[in-house]
């Protein structure tokens, strides 16, 4: 095939560089992302504890020691020892038991809500964004009447008014999630449009649908999945706040809100049933904050180099 | 749409565009009326903000005109509803200034050549596609086997080559070039002018070419507007605005085409002052303020007038020449 890179005097044809888009050896922005955040030993940890955690409540039948709801009446308030690692709670269950199996409960929590902010409000904040006038008005305005609610409050109200249980749990902290993502969104949708390619994109004929779903998303897509992984640490917590209040799993479910609140009453005797609940809580949000701030540093071009 | 063969392929009638901000209506278009006839390259030039983008966007209908009509063979381009506005992007396109910002960073040089022939269903995925794909790269002067690289690994040049290879793909006849060059270095600039030249001579493609100085539209252009603030003071035959300039304005944008010559004759025009704010712009001459041949009578609206065979130009020293 002729290559028509021409001298533009001579009109002699000029060399293409050999080394340049071979196919073979392209750093795509994934590799680019994956360098930097590998660099990041405080992001690294965080996954490494992930993926520990996505291990443990996958595999939780095969982990735990024992079920989720194993009741030994002749063994409670036993302390952590050889017999049960993190000791058993006021019904003789283990703990360490419950907490695993718990993590399947937390991790859907935290995934499911965030999904529900992640596609409505990703959705309302693209169509604000990309569109503007009287849509952004429209959308952003009632999103400012949610955010104008504090978050725990509205989930409480929701919850209580809903029925307590995890479905409805999951509903109100995911409705309370999508204003963060509507606005991050349409953000990053608003300064994605100002690009050339969007207005080519137009001048070829492509629908408002298949720019949004082509080309603005793909490239807005760096902060939505930071927030994403910031925000699942933040409704796990919220989660385990309303369980904790008796509004989300109800017992038997080792969900590790509701087993803090259990334990609460027995502070004083057998602090191990509240406190490692509270561990296992604070280790899975921190690793997700450090997964995010990680991703957020590996994503932004400026911190290059 | 083989009706009009003999009238101009396209044909600007009084085009005004305002945007609205927070000072004033902003006049970026002023009534605008030209015609391009079928083949030829009319070059349009003036400095930033004077309208020249703004108008080559009307024409592809990026942007709705606040009146007047953009007849492309006859039809008039503002008044088409959504498939006909798909259907026309099939006979004009564009290409943009920055290489860097027209290329869609997520796609590889196949996918953002080859989206418009998915789009309108020309192709569907596979191997024909990406040998049209690969015989466009071959029209706009890329080796084919950059065809699953990504904008970032390409240089300035090859990048704007990819985007004039994606304005080529639905076969248009007609491309609003919007400073296609000045984003390039001097010496690819010049690989690009003649990649326009040979492509407008194999596919008999019509271009409007926008620019902000006449060195580099001078050479591809049959014809020159010179546009000053929203409006065309000048108009005629490449040769006789670059040769015969009658406007000041002009004047001044052909003084600063670089020469090499010793010639004491040639004094470069330096005109004072900026560009005054297309906010609410005073009915005068547009050009009033920095004119260095101004009088009295220059204060009040000038019409563009043939003062030469072909040859149109606003300004009232001329009008009674």
């Amino acid at each position: 095939m002729a290559v028509r890179l021409r001298n533009a005097t001579t009109g002699e044809s000029l060399p293409v560089p050999p080394t340049i888009g071979t196919g073979r050896k392209q750093r795509t922005r994934f590799d680019e992302t994956w360098r930097q955040f590998r660099k990041n030993k405080w992001a690294m940890s965080g996954m490494v504890l992930l993926i520990f955690l996505a291990f443990v409540a996958i595999g939780a039948d095969f982990v735990a020691p024992e079920g989720l709801d194993d009741q030994q009446l002749g063994r409670r308030f036993l302390a952590p020892s050889a017999e049960a690692i993190l000791g058993t709670d006021h019904l003789g269950r283990d703990i360490l038991s419950r907490i695993i199996h718990g993590s399947r409960l937390s991790l859907s929590i935290g995934f499911i809500t965030t999904s529900i902010g992640l596609v409505i409000g990703g959705g309302l904040g693209a169509i604000a964004g990309y569109y503007g006038g009287s849509r952004d008005q429209f959308i952003m305005r009632i999103m400012d009447v949610i955010l104008a609610i504090p978050g725990f409050i509205f989930a409480v109200a929701l919850v209580t008014a809903l029925g307590p249980n995890l479905t409805n749990l999951m509903i109100a902290v995911g409705v309370n999630s999508i204003p963060y993502f509507a606005r991050i969104i349409r953000s990053s949708v608003m300064s994605v449009k100002e690009n050339e390619y969007i207005e080519a994109a137009r001048a070829l004929g492509c629908s408002h649908t298949w720019i949004i779903l082509r080309h603005v998303i793909p490239n807005a897509f760096a902060p939505i999945l930071v927030q994403a992984t910031l925000r699942i640490g933040d409704t796990i917590i919220i989660a385990a706040g309303l369980s904790f209040l008796g509004l989300g799993a109800q017992p038997p479910l080792p969900e590790w809100g509701a087993m803090l609140s259990g334990g609460r009453q027995y502070l004083r005797d057998a602090w191990w049933m509240a406190t490692f609940p509270g561990v296992a809580i604070m280790f899975t949000v921190l690793a997700f904050n450090l997964v995010g701030d990680g991703l957020r540093d590996a994503l932004d071009p400026r911190l290059k180099n | 749409m083989a009706e009009s063969i003999q009238g101009p392929l396209v044909k600007l009638v009084d085009l005004h565009k305002e945007f609205r901000t927070k000072q004033g209506t902003l006049h970026a278009v002023d009534g605008v009326s030209l015609h391009i006839n079928q083949g030829e390259t009319l070059g349009l030039v003036g400095e930033s903000g004077c309208g020249k983008s703004t108008t080559g966007r009307l024409l592809v209908r990026l942007l709705d005109a606040t009146s007047g009509q953009v007849f492309f063979r006859g039809t008039d381009v503002q008044s088409l509803n959504r498939t006909e506005l798909k259907k026309f992007a099939r006979k004009a396109q564009i290409v943009f200034q920055d290489p860097y910002s027209s290329l869609d960073p997520r796609m590889s040089v196949a996918e953002i050549i080859g989206e418009a022939l998915l789009v309108h269903k020309l192709y569907t995925k596979g191997k024909a596609l990406r040998q049209k794909v690969e015989s466009l790269m071959d029209y706009a002067g890329i080796a084919s086997r950059l065809i699953n690289s990504y904008p970032h690994e390409l240089d300035g040049g090859r990048r704007q080559r990819v985007g004039i290879a994606r304005a080529l793909a639905l076969e248009p006849e007609f491309l609003v070039l919007d400073e296609p060059v000045s984003a390039l270095d001097v010496s690819i600039q010049a690989q690009i002018l003649n990649l326009f030249e040979e492509l407008q001579d194999e596919l008999q493609l019509t271009y409007l070419f926008i620019a902000h100085d006449l060195s580099v539209v001078k050479h591809i252009s049959d014809r020159i507007a010179v546009m000053y603030m929203g409006q065309i003071v000048e108009l005629g035959d490449a040769d006789e605005v670059i040769h015969n300039p009658l406007h000041p304005y002009t004047e001044a944008l052909v003084s600063a085409i670089p020469r090499i010559t010793r010639s004491t004759e040639h004094h470069r025009i330096i005109l004072e002052g900026d560009v005054p704010s297309p906010v609410n712009p005073p009915s005068i001459c547009r050009f009033y303020g920095r004119c260095p041949v101004r009088q009295d009578r220059c204060r009040r609206p000038v019409e563009l007038l043939e003062v030469e065979p072909n040859h149109y130009v606003r300004c009232v020293l001329r009008e009674t020449a």
